[in-house]
């Protein structure tokens, strides 16, 4: 074929690359447009809440009117018209919960029928409970009776709020208060829904959670909750994984995700994150702004963060661990892979506070296009925090000349026996190893996503098998027509 | 009968400079050929024409391949078609397990021929009659591709790959070069494995050494980008006891 004629057949096909892209026709319950107290107090009476959690969420509201946005990540983007926006979308039959998938349209299934989510029957061979999040309101909870048995609560936030507000109150806003960044302040105001779970003492998880989120409603920002509650010498694994339909409007997406592990407790947090990221020129895409905070609250705990972020057109996130508890271990492992116009500033918090904690942090960022990604990440030992030890790794490929790579360490020891490594290498894919993997009769595209996927490989691994899989997968399909 | 290869009055150029200068040489199904030369004659220039690598420039001349324009075709094409080149040097891919490496690379070949493609239990099969035989490791296969591994390991490897993408053409570069004795007898005893009346094989070498072991049934001598010479095997022979300066003048001529 001809450059000429290759190169058009080729930015024509990357118009429909984004496979999950399609929109669901449901009839939707909004509220109206725009942001103000009395949304905040629609979407509290909407879900039923208690006093305190609406007081909560007002002075939430009230405290990001005054809020400036943060400004220092290395991403650009027009202002958020947050009144453009709705704030609350339910699928229609709220009044009348599904008592079983059966009840639950046959069009979202069909929906989770394409993005391979695994439901009904399939779910029990998979060994994985899913509770998936369709626009605000959870509609189908599974594998909840088998879970109840270890006395593992799994359900919707907004459940949790009414059969468990005692925890609930306890914990949420513990680890990410509501004043923390402008992001997390609006979620707290407006959140709609969300994945509450708490283990219970001594107990390990039988299986991994699961939660699949998924935006559908056009214009409806999505602010979901996450609370993770590990009680004292429990495990539990949690996968979050997202894809989103195809649209032309920047959508914002202000997640935050509070985990709480207490003494010899272990938690850890899976992601693959593949929302709309705009098309080439970067039109379109979502916003998104998450805040991710886990707090090794007992001795001995541990929380661990794995992500894999392909999609989305701005990716602002930054999953940290505040190790309190003596002897306490945070990781994080990161793939952030860029392409077209897509911009990624992403990486970790390390804040050591108890006595021999201990703290590694691999990150693998890969930008191809025109995109822009930036590791940013701080390791910070505090006076107290005697012999804790930190590892980071920070590895970043280019593909083609038009992008760009950032590493932003920020590190302070205020310990002197304090352990700090830091390892930073920027690399490019080389011709030599394109030709030869074209050699032995790799696609330009294979030969991209089988070298991607080994410079990823100590990220990847972490993930539980079938997770790993789709992830694979997914960092070909991300980087399809970023060379050739 | 269609030859597998077939090159004529072939000139390729690298930036300015002319390298091959007007070669000509043909592979029957089912035959050897050895190309010798001194350092800088263009042999590796062949080699890396007939992959497809980009650099190359032919100014003129033709490579049908099975009647095909060999050079209208894709590097990654031409692997799918049956050429498969055994590097000199080859290169490393941090992470990729050896076996995911061989497996993506056979399933693609497999793709393009309309075959189906491999599952694992299937490909395990198929890869670990043939790494025993040269005498490579399911540990060495777990290992990233060439990360670390020393000259002989990545010669047998490339054997290895070789032995799995079953090419019609096997284009050997220089696959003696580092090897002591015993790994070249092993790699030799993997290539003899591979000749069949439908293999060609076109072997690149300096040293007449690695032909005690891999027996051709045709030499030629590449000097300053012109075939000088051809011959049977006997060739090589003479090459080894009296040098390649006998046929510089005459290619300078």
């Amino acid at each position: 074929m001809a450059a000429t004629a290759k190169t058009i057949a080729q930015v024509k096909s990357v118009g429909d690359k984004y496979k999950y892209g399609f929109v669901t026709d449901i009839d939707l319950d909004f509220a109206p447009k725009g942001l103000s107290e009395d949304i905040v107090r629609f979407i509290s009476a909407k879900k039923d809440e208690p006093e305190w959690l609406l007081e909560w969420r007002l002075k939430a509201y009230r405290h990001w009117l005054e809020m400036p946005e943060p400004k220092w990540a290395k991403v650009s983007f027009p202002p958020i018209d947050y009144q453009g926006a709705f704030y609350y979308a339910a699928p229609k039959s709220k009044d009348d919960r599904p008592k079983s998938l059966d009840e639950i349209d046959p069009k979202l299934l069909e929906t989770y029928a394409k993005l391979g989510i695994p439901l009904k029957e399939q779910e029990m061979l998979a060994g994985v409970a899913v509770d998936a999040v369709f626009d605000s309101v959870s509609v189908a909870t599974t594998y909840k009776g088998k879970l109840e048995e270890q006395g593992i609560i799994f359900c919707s936030i907004s459940e949790a709020v009414r059969e468990h507000p005692e925890l609930v109150r306890k914990y949420l806003g513990s680890v990410v208060p509501y004043g923390d960044n402008k992001h997390a302040c609006l979620n707290s105001a407006v959140y709609t829904d969300g994945s509450f779970v708490y283990i219970p003492k001594g107990v390990r998880c039988p299986m991994e959670l699961s939660t699949y989120f998924r935006i559908n409603a056009e214009n409806t920002g999505q602010f979901e909750r996450t609370l993770i509650i590990a009680d004292e010498g429990s495990y539990v694994s949690y996968l979050e994984g997202c894809t989103a339909p195809m649209r032309d409007e920047n959508q914002l997406h202000a997640a935050v995700v509070e985990l709480i592990a207490l003494d010899d407790a272990e938690i850890k947090y899976s992601t693959v994150q593949n929302w709309y990221p705009g098309d080439e020129e970067g039109k379109g895409g979502i916003y998104n702004f998450v805040t991710k905070r886990g707090a090794c609250r007992g001795r001995n705990s541990k929380i661990s963060w794995t992500q894999v972020e392909t999609g989305s057109a701005i990716t602002w996130k930054y999953p940290s661990c505040i190790l309190e508890g003596d002897n306490s271990v945070g990781e994080f492992y990161s793939v952030a892979i860029t392409n077209n116009r897509q911009q990624a500033d992403t990486g970790t918090k390390m804040i050591h506070i108890g006595k021999n904690t201990r703290s590694t942090i691999i990150a693998k960022g890969i930008a191809a296009g025109r995109s822009d990604s930036t590791y940013r990440g701080q390791v910070k030992i505090l006076p107290k925090a005697e012999g804790a030890r930190n590892y980071t790794q920070c590895d970043s490929l280019l593909i083609g000349g038009d992008c760009g790579a950032h590493t932003v360490p920020y590190i302070e020891s205020r310990n002197p026996s304090a352990r700090v490594e830091h390892e930073a290498t920027t690399s490019k894919i080389s011709d030599d190893q394109m030709f030869y993997c074209r050699q032995r009769g790799l696609s330009d595209e294979e030969a991209v996503a089988l070298i991607v996927n080994g410079f990823c490989r100590e990220v990847l691994q972490q993930l539980p098998m079938e997770f790993a899989v789709e992830a694979q997968k997914l960092v070909g399909i991300s980087l399809e027509g970023s060379v050739g | 009968m269609t030859a597998l290869l077939d090159i004529k009055n072939l000139h390729v150029s690298v930036g300015e400079k002319e390298i091959l200068k007007g070669v000509d040489l043909t592979v029957q199904p089912g035959e050897v050929h050895a190309v010798m030369g001194p350092n800088g004659t263009g042999k590796s220039t062949l080699a890396y024409l007939l992959a497809g690598r980009e650099g190359y420039e032919v100014t003129e001349g033709t490579v049908t391949f099975l009647g095909q324009d060999l050079l209208a075709l894709e590097p990654n094409e031409r692997a799918c078609l049956g050429v498969f080149l055994a590097f000199q040097y080859p290169v490393e891919i941090p992470g990729v397990a050896g076996t995911t490496f061989l497996k993506t690379a056979l399933n693609a070949v497999r793709k393009y021929r309309g075959e189906g493609e491999l599952d694992a239990m299937q490909f395990l099969k198929h890869v670990r009659a043939k790494a025993k035989a040269l005498d490579v490791s399911d540990e060495m296969l777990r290992r990233p591709l060439n990360v670390g591994f020393s000259g002989g390991e990545k010669k047998r490897n490339e054997v290895l790959q070789m032995a799995v993408l079953e090419p019609a053409l096997a284009v050997l570069d220089e696959t003696d070069s580092g090897l002591d004795i015993d790994a070249l007898k092993v790699v030799a005893d993997g290539v003899n494995a591979m000749r069949s009346p439908e293999r060609g094989m076109l072997i690149i070498t300096h040293y007449q050494r690695l032909l005690d072991y891999i027996i051709p049934d045709h030499v030629h001598v590449l000097i300053n980008g012109r075939v000088a010479a051809s011959g049977g095997k006997e060739l090589a022979h003479e090459l080894e006891a009296k040098g390649y300066a006998q046929f510089a003048d005459a290619a300078a001529a």
